[in-house]
């Protein structure tokens, strides 16, 4: 299903970020960078502060939009329309706190050079950014696919009455798994802010987007599709922004899509098709 | 709480055929005198009533109808339908401004235009269900208005300007500032757009589309060449959304990009799903309010879509099923399906 507010708890997670490393830690623009354990320790704090309020955030989403619903069997589009609602009350909100302007991040860290990989610059916070990115994604590779909790995930998205039948609480795993997308959606706030230092009310949308297309690329209901469909997606971004121009990138993204799809309709990744109805 | 929509369609199925002629003709009335009711409580503060009636109103309600065919009736979930609006405008502004063609040449040309564009996405696009299918008519939304944007023919953001109103009919004028005849006009496509709707629903299509929404598994098994009637739903679909795009583009005199972003596509969306997916009064209902909402609250200004989020919110939580829903028959059999 859709999660319409999921980009929503990212921009409210880059807002997390920005929050602790300034307000927190007292960042200013011209304040000097932090270096060694100081370095970490911000870093650390920022991204699980940020990584908590994001999920406890998604939680709520889950509660206000979904729980009702679900409980009430009311099919996939009423939650979709209340989950746009909470999206656009959360985004509206932000956006009246900050007056509609982009937020600036102070920089914390020194993006020093590392070194050159053939002919690219290989810098210290895009280096942070793709190791956490594969940890966090075999991570959370090994608590779906190793774990109690997981293994319950992965049985209530298969068929929701028969793990019931089996005992499973449906409402504390859906809940369980509303946290854990929260937490990851939050953790990729916080890169973003790393990366670009600054966000607005408003940067949640494309990025809502782009991950939801990330993951049908990749096949629902499939980390390893998502983590691949979000590279495939990033190298198939920059390359037709390249050759074709920036403003045909969505475009190009598109008509690869629908290829794939009409070829695989499940993704690259995907399950079959009987699993994957309305 | 009162059932209104079991309690209009007793009315309706008991009353004779004088009766019903006499509901219909006093319903369309009193929608038709709407403009005339600006003085009343139903002003809305700083836009202008009128022009509110036409856009989004009226323009709403067409369109969800023919979003309507395409999710309420079969079951398929389009977030781009707002492509089909934005053709049936660029093409109007395109042959308005280049050729001597007038609105109601041009009319036909822009639902064929969109129609053609419907089986174009249809055709690839209907293989995929459920989030697949979504997230490639939403794709095809944003493609439509990228393309308008980058294309130097379609007059890149800048959009296209000077689209000529439409020419005099039945002695009528239509000049830009009078907001009404552009509301019975389009209360005059909405008519015809139920008329076809519900004459569909009653028959072959009707039937087929049904039984697609209800199982598309079992309808393929009994015979129902399934993915024929979902081409036909996405076209007709198509249609009505290109009419609406025509009829825009020669009111508003001015097109750009910006006119057809996705926040349309959902909203749409969202009337259809507010009102009651799949029951045409529900729907335009719901397009109704929708469309009305935002303007009546402007006086919040700053609160306005954060008023008309948590509105979506609450209402889809007490009324899941949206303002009208479907018969109860019907939900039935859905729900036993879903479970």
């Amino acid at each position: 299903m859709i999660n319409f507010a999921n980009s929503e708890i990212f921009m409210v997670g880059t807002f997390a970020t920005v929050i602790v490393v300034r307000d927190l830690f007292k960042f200013t623009q011209s304040s000097e960078y932090a270096t060694g354990f100081r370095l970490w320790f911000i870093l650390g704090t920022a991204l699980i502060i940020t990584m908590i309020i994001s999920g406890l955030l998604s939680m709520v989403v889950e509660l206000v939009a979904y729980r009702r619903l679900r409980r009430r069997n009311s099919g996939v589009l009423a939650p979709l329309i209340s989950a746009i609602g909470v999206s656009m009350v959360l985004a509206e909100s932000v956006r009246i706190m900050t007056d509609s302007r982009p937020v600036a991040s102070p920089r914390a860290m020194e993006k020093s050079f590392l070194g050159k990989f053939f002919d690219a610059d290989i810098r210290l916070d895009n280096t942070i950014i793709v190791i956490a990115a594969l940890l966090l994604f075999f991570t959370l590779w090994n608590f779906i696919n190793r774990t109690r909790l997981g293994k319950a995930i992965r049985a209530v998205s298969m068929n929701p009455s028969a793990a019931k039948l089996m005992g499973i609480d449906i409402d504390k795993i859906v809940s369980a798994t509303f946290l854990i997308g929260g937490v990851m959606t939050g953790a990729a706030g916080f890169f973003y802010v790393l990366k670009y230092e600054n966000t607005a009310s408003s940067i949640g949308f494309e990025l809502g987007i782009a991950a939801f297309t990330a993951a049908i690329l990749g096949g629902i209901g499939n980390i390893k599709g998502a983590f691949f469909g979000g590279l495939a997606l990033g190298l198939l971004e920059t390359y037709a922004s390249f050759f074709l121009g920036t403003q045909w990138k969505a475009v190009t993204v598109f008509i690869v899509l629908v290829m794939v799809l009409y070829t695989r309709p499940n993704g690259l990744f995907g399950e079959s098709i009987t699993q994957t109805r309305v | 709480m009162i059932n209104i929509r079991d309690k209009g369609a007793e009315i309706w199925e008991n009353s004779g055929k004088t009766g019903r002629v006499a509901i219909a003709t006093i319903s369309i009335a009193l929608v038709a005198s709407l403009p005339f009711m600006g003085g009343t409580i139903l002003n809305t503060p700083i836009a202008s009533y009128e022009s509110v009636l036409v856009y989004p109103i009226a323009m709403f309600v067409l369109m969800a109808i023919g979003l309507n065919i395409v999710i309420g009736k079969s079951g398929l979930l389009d977030l781009g339908y707002v492509a089909f609006f934005a053709i049936g405008a660029y093409t109007m502004g395109l042959l308005g401004t280049k050729t001597g063609l007038n609105t109601w040449e041009i009319l036909p040309i822009g639902i064929a235009m969109s129609m053609f564009a419907g089986l174009v996405l249809g055709v690839p696009a209907l293989k995929l269900r459920g989030d697949y299918l979504a997230i490639i008519t939403l794709g095809f939304g944003e493609i439509v208005r990228i393309v308008a944007l980058n294309l130097g023919a379609l007059g890149r953001s800048e959009g296209i300007i000077g689209i000529p109103t439409p020419p005099p009919i039945f002695g009528v004028e239509f000049s830009f500032d009078s907001h009404r005849i552009y509301y019975w006009t389009l209360l005059i496509m909405i008519l015809f757009a139920i008329w076809m709707v519900r004459r569909l629903s009653a028959r072959r299509a009707g039937r087929a589309w049904e039984s697609i929404r209800q199982d598309e598994d079992v309808a393929e098994l009994l015979g129902v060449p399934t993915f024929r009637y979902k081409i036909w739903a996405f076209v007709l679909g198509a249609s009505v959304g290109g009419a609406a795009g025509v009829i825009y583009a020669s009111k508003t005199l001015f097109i750009a990009p910006d006119n057809f972003t996705l926040q349309i596509s959902i909203l749409i969306l969202a009337c259809v799903v507010f009102g009651g997916m799949g029951n045409i009064w529900g729907v335009i209902l719901g397009a109704v309010v929708l469309g009305y909402l935002p303007d009546r609250i402007r006086f919040l200004s700053e609160a306005r879509l954060l008023v008309f989020g948590l509105v979506l919110v609450i209402m889809m939580n007490l009324r899941p099923d949206g303002l009208l829903p479907r018969k109860k028959r019907e939900k039935a059999i859905e729900l036993k399906e879903t479970k």
